[in-house]
This record gives C-alpha cells, structure tokens and sequence, in this order.
C-alpha cells in the first residue's frame, strides 16, 4: 500500500544559498542548492516567471534563468531592477545588495522525501 | 623549458576595492614567500565609480587621483616583496597611474629597499579631446550634454604581461578589467601564446575569483544559523595557484580566519555575471557552463573545465559626467506610535517639497532598502506593511537635482523637522553629494592604444622613456 507523500512549503533559504551582483541598472542574482538532491525543485520552482512575479514591486523588465547543473546552481540575471543603479538610484542600497535575500524569501513546495536535505532551523 | 614544466603561479590578491581592510597583505605575502613558487600580489581597487571620484580629486590636487590608501596597503609589504621576488601588479593607480608610480618609489626610498622597477600601463584614459570624437561615434545621442568626468576603457592583460617580462616590479595600472591583474601575470609567466583561448579564459575565471578579495574566502557569505565563517574579524585573502594548463586552485594564508569551500567558490564564481557561457573580458571570452569546483584540502577549493572563446573585436569604455546634486536626510522616532509619527513626518517633507523633483522616501525599521525609488509601499499601494506600530524608526529622504541651491532644500525641510515636524523627533542627520552619471559604450579594440612606461630609467638602458607597444 502506498501513500501520496505530502509537500511542504517553505522558504528558498532552506534549499539554496545566494548573493547579488550588479552591473548598472541590472542585477543578478546566483540560486546554489544547499544539496544535490534539491536542484531539481529548484529548476521546476525557480522560474523565470516566478521571480518576475516574486520582484514585482520593483518592476523588472526582464528576467533571464542561466542553469549550472555541474554546479547544482543557477544565475537569475534581473534587467532594470535598480532604479538606475549604483549612480542614478536614490535607495540606501543602490547596487541592490539585498536583493538575494530579497530572492531567498521565495516560497518552494518542497516534497516529503526531500525535506531532510533542507539547511537550518525550520 | 616546455610550458608543461613550469611551476605553478601563485597570485595572492590582498583587496577587492577601494576601502577594503588595509591590512591583508602581510599574511598572503608570508605565504607566498614560504612557497618557494613564483609569486604575484595584487591589489583590486577600482569599482564602476572609484575612477570619476579619483577625476574629480585630481582636478583639485593634480598629484593625487591614484587610491588614497596606497600607503597603508603597500608600506607593510612592499620591501618583503622587493626582497624576495613578489611582483605586484594593481590598479591602484586610477585616474593618475604615474603619480601613483613615483609615491611608490618615494615609499621605497623611505623604506631603504633597492629600487624597484615601475612600470605604467597606459591607455585606457580616453577623457582627454583626443578622443572626444570617439566617444561621440560610439555614443550617438547618448554622449552626455553635462560635462564628462571620466571616460575609461577597460583594457586587458597584454601590456601588464608584457612589462612583467621586460622585468617589472611592480605594474601600476588605471582601468584594466579586474580578472585582467591575474591573467597578465599567468601569460608573463607561462608564455601562453594569443589565442590559447582555454588557458587564457581559465586564469580569468581565477582572476574572477580573487578581484573580491574575501568575497572568495567567507567574506559576504556568513548567514548565522546557515553559514558560518569561523573569526570573520581576521579574515585571510585568497591565494590562486594556477597550473599551466591554467586551472586553479584557490587557498588562504595558514592561520587566517574566514573558510573557502565549494560554497563560497560558487558564490564568487557566480558573482557579478551574466550569461555562464559568455563571460566577457578585454582577454577572452569565459565559459563557466561545464566548470566544476571540487574541494582538494581544508580551504583548498579546485576550479576546473572553464573553456575559452575568441576575445571581443571590442572594448567596454565607462563615461562618467557630472549629474547635480544627491541629498539625503534623516531622523529617528522611537517609543509609542514611533512608526505613525515617522511616516507622518514623511508625509510633511513630500508635502513641502512637491513639484520640484521624485522624493524617497524610507521608513528604516519598517521598509527601506526593499522598496523602489518611486515610494510605492509608502502610500500603501507596496507589499510591505505600513509599520505604524514600529517602535524603533528612522525616517530617510533622499532625492536629486541638477541644482545645488535646490537639492540643498531637502537638506533644510528635514533639518526643519526638529521644531516643525512631529513630537519627539531626534538625530537628524544630512548629506549632499555630488551626483555622477554613468553611460557606457563599445569601442573598436584598435581605437585604444595601450602599452606601458618605465617610471624610472632602468640601469644601464635608453635615455628616453621606453614605451613597451602592444596592439
């Protein structure tokens, strides 16, 4: 007898560790799977639409997904989500620094049989 | 001697920008020197930025423009480094390489060290007439109407290569592409012919790795409960060893805080580009899609698989002009209703200061660095909560204007704020900067010429300066 494992959503931050570059008015974001056998929740979860969505607020043109599968990480290249950049944008963190933290609140539906290769406290 | 009987390279990069800790040299430098291997230090100290503000420094004091904390950076390691054959190579001249070059031989001669061979790479200043109608080609409508700061492009590899060969000691650059400092060095020493195109996109993704400094080495990484980064207080730099088929591996100084495992390598790897299979440098084409890190030892990480493309037929050249004026203010509520008050008090600025130019406006405590430019949470109309019931909140505004007088208003109505604004406001504080536009553009590479200069005559050579020519 088998049962239908039930998911559980959770924040990106339990799957994947990030940080923010930024080269004008575009930001990119690198998603790296704490473990292996997370990135292909990654893949489905982490989509371009999905950031797009989750970065509204800051109107973003564009959103390209590079994939690393060597790496078990991905590069989120963001267009035009910094008001400018570093000498145009009047935000306290004009380069957007925060931006993967930002990223790493993205909520993923995370299968049963995986939940115990997440990072840190619940 | 084939190339494959070369010793490793070390390169040790002992800080990632203008403002980094001045004290990080000394332990890369012990490990290079107890290495025995051919070693290089280098020093990043040019972000999109640091150039303009150096410009405008010069202006004032024509023999400055170069990193302010030259000094502080060199004087603990430059006569070790003298003494015992480390080459250093940076860009730490900025916007006045040769005034940089001649306090570094006043810092010799203060030190007692024989004297040292500087050279200059020259080239990449394009802000001069001479090439006014270049930048007007590339730009069209988008050369800047306001008065240009800087103008930069960013060079490659080739002449700091060359003047290490011609025997330099140190090699003093202006704007060269940071991954630039480690792939010229690893082409002097292992004589990688142009168009080894593998080799030379492999040493750039090393270069890559060191520009941040500690960014590589547990820098910007610790998240307490995720990451830890064992005494982040006293972190060590990063060492590369490059081998000669140019893979990488990157390590610290013994006895230095900070990690480097797979995690922090990927990071960095990762950090500031765009397209993986597409990394462009003034050198080469980098292509990170196939590329593995593998840790090789405690804080021993191993990069391998970067492939190369064909360079670029052209160069990335940076524009800054002068945009007005930046202001900023600031003041703190706290207590009950702290978080009413603030936004209250922010209320009153937009108020007072309609119609002139797009006011921000952050509530610190509540919302601010998430929130865009145009304060769309503020009205509510944002996903972030109003945060009424803060009790701990400082309000921030900040705004632009092509006009100092102007600007300056924003200055005096937050500063106002004290008698006319809410109840129990405190620690106004204020700014005003002088603002740069950045516009950039592609020029063709054969428009730049680049090369190098010898500070000093060497022993026993010509009588005119030398200029060491690369295309």
């Amino acid at each position: 007898m088998t049962f239908l494992s039930e998911s559980a959503a959770v924040p990106l931050y339990r799957l994947a560790h990030s940080r923010t570059g930024d080269k004008g008015n575009r930001s990119n974001i690198s998603v790296i799977a704490w473990h292996p056998a997370l990135w292909d929740v990654l893949v489905a979860q982490v989509t371009e639409a999905a950031v797009a969505r989750h970065f509204a607020a800051r109107r973003p043109k564009a959103v390209a997904r590079y994939l690393l599968p060597n790496l078990h990480a991905m590069n989120l290249v963001i267009d035009d989500v910094l008001d400018g950049g570093v000498n145009d944008a009047l935000n306290l963190d004009s380069h957007g620094k925060a931006l993967s933290f930002r990223l790493l609140e993205l909520s993923v539906e995370v299968p049963a049989e995986l939940l115990g290769h997440l990072a840190g406290p619940a | 001697m084939s190339t494959a009987d070369l010793p490793p390279l070390l390169i040790g990069c002992a800080a990632g920008f203008s403002g980094d800790r001045t004290d990080a040299a000394a332990p890369v430098v012990q490990a290079l020197i107890a290495s025995g291997l051919p070693a290089v230090l280098i020093f990043e100290t040019l972000a999109e930025r640091t150039l303009a503000l150096a410009q405008l420094v010069r202006r004032s004091q024509p023999d400055a423009g170069y990193e302010p904390l030259l000094d502080e950076l060199l004087r603990p390691v430059l006569a070790q480094c003298l003494a015992h054959g480390v080459r250093i190579v940076s860009n730490f001249g900025a916007a006045n390489p040769l005034g940089a070059a001649r306090r570094i031989r006043e810092l010799a001669q203060e030190l007692g060290t024989r004297t040292p061979r500087i050279a200059v790479v020259q080239g990449d200043d394009l802000s001069g007439p001479a090439h006014r109608e270049l930048l007007r080609q590339a730009l069209g409508d988008g050369l800047p109407a306001e008065p240009i700061v800087s103008a930069n492009a960013y060079i490659g590899a080739q002449s700091i290569a060359d003047a290490l060969r011609a025997g330099a000691d140190v090699v003093v650059c202006g704007r060269v592409a940071d991954p630039s400092l480690v792939l010229g060095p690893a082409m002097a020493h292992f004589g990688w012919a142009a168009g080894d195109w593998d080799r030379l996109a492999r040493a750039t993704m090393a270069g890559h790795l060191l520009e941040c400094g500690a960014q590589v080495t547990g820098g910007y990484f610790a998240d307490p409960g995720y990451k830890e980064v064992p005494d982040l207080a006293h972190l060590g730099y990063p060492i590369a060893r490059i081998e000669a088929d140019g893979h990488c591996t990157i390590t610290k100084p013994p006895g230095t805080g900070g990690r480097i495992d797979e995690r922090t390598v990927k990071e960095q790897l990762l950090y500031e580009l765009h397209d993986p299979a597409a990394y462009l440098t003034p050198d080469v084409v980098a292509d990170i899609t196939q590329a593995r890190v593998a840790q090789t030892g405690p804080d021993s990480v191993r990069l391998s698989g970067v492939r190369g493309h064909a360079r670029p037929d052209c160069l990335k050249v940076n524009v800054c002009f002068e945009a007005g004026w930046f202001a900023e203010g600031e003041i703190s509520y706290a207590g009950p209703r702290a978080g009413a008050r603030a936004r209250l008090a922010g209320e009153v600025l937009r108020a007072r200061l309609a119609g002139v130019a797009p006011l921000r406006i952050d509530l610190i405590g509540v919302a601010s660095v998430f929130g865009d430019d145009a304060s769309q949470w503020f009205d509510g109309s944002g996903a972030q909560a109003p945060g009424d019931d803060a009790r701990d909140v400082r309000l921030r505004v900040a705004w632009q204007h092509r006009d100092h007088a102007t600007a300056q208003r924003l200055v005096r109505e937050v500063t106002a704020l004290y008698c006319c604004g809410p109840a129990g406001g405190g620690g106004v504080r204020t700014a005003m900067r002088p603002r740069l536009g950045t516009v950039s553009c592609l020029v063709p590479r054969e428009a730049v010429a680049t090369g190098y200069d010898w500070l000093d005559q060497p022993a026993a050579d010509t009588v005119m300066p030398t200029r060491g020519a690369t295309a």
